[in-house]
């Protein structure tokens, strides 16, 4: 199963990278990162298990306290965005674009 | 038996990413496939033997932070579809392709099999176990990540308040 499990894992990470490259909906590539996030717990849960070590789960924990962060100050600065350029498109917010 | 619960978690886990991922419409829709998501990673975490990563799994992520995501899609309640312009092949294409090599390469990088799972000690996975790691040897780490929601709560305030000047 722990096999298994880390595969579902790289899947999920992938889905959420093209979800992350492709998406231009600011909070729906919030929501990939997220996804990748939650994929790497994922494979820290596995490893966790495969050598019964509780520091996987340990760092788990912090992962999803730094992803509460991430997203608090991410929605924070997606409601500031949409103030400014009324608009929550990726390509409208491209000030510091080349 | 378990195998088959495993194997219904994971589809369920993939059908909900793809399901945020390629909704294009409607993003309510996509936030609560996000949940499905969530709560079959926290159905498959208590199947690992980490009782009190799954609850907080579904506690903080479905409970918590799938709900700030639906708040701000309502609250800035975006009803028509300003995404549809351009079609980008491009871009889609590349990212496509960037994200099946990134699959494939993690699954390249694993062995073909895992040894076998090594035996659980007594309350593996339970609070008691964790919480004890916690706090003897990464304390650090557990203190400055209280800091680091201080100053995300205070970060996330500053910047969604509206200007007074």
């Amino acid at each position: 199963m722990v096999g298994e499990a880390v595969i579902l894992s790289a899947i999920l990470f992938a889905i959420g990278t093209v979800g992350a490259l492709v998406r231009r909906n600011v909070i729906v590539v919030l929501m990939s990162i997220e996804l990748m996030l939650n994929a790497v717990n994922l494979a820290l849960v596995a490893f966790s298990r495969q050598w019964a070590d509780p520091a996987g789960q340990m760092l788990v924990l912090m992962v999803i306290v730094v992803a509460a962060a991430e997203v608090a100050v991410g929605l924070g600065i997606v409601i500031a965005l949409f103030r400014n350029r009324e608009s929550l498109n990726v390509e409208d917010a491209s000030l510091l674009k080349w | 038996m378990s195998e088959w619960i495993f194997y219904a978690f994971a589809a369920l886990a993939v059908a909900g990413a793809l399901g945020m991922v390629l909704n294009v419409r409607n993003t309510v829709a996509g936030a609560l496939s996000l949940v499905a998501t969530m709560v079959s990673l926290g159905g498959i975490y208590v199947m690992l033997g980490a009782y009190l990563i799954g609850v907080l799994q579904i506690l903080v992520y479905a409970g918590a932070i799938v709900v700030v995501f639906l708040f701000v899609v309502m609250l800035l309640n975006l009803r028509e579809d300003g995404f549809a312009s351009g079609r980008q092949w491009a871009t889609k294409a590349v990212g496509a392709t960037l994200g099946v090599a990134a699959a494939v390469g993690l699954i390249g990088l694993l062995p073909a099999h895992f040894p076998e799972a090594a035996a659980l000690p007594e309350g593996f996975g339970g609070y008691r176990v964790v919480a004890a790691l916690l706090f003897t040897d990464y304390v650090l780490a557990f203190e400055v990540s209280s800091l680091l929601l201080l100053s995300a709560m205070v970060g996330a305030v500053i910047l969604a308040r509206r200007s007074t000047d």
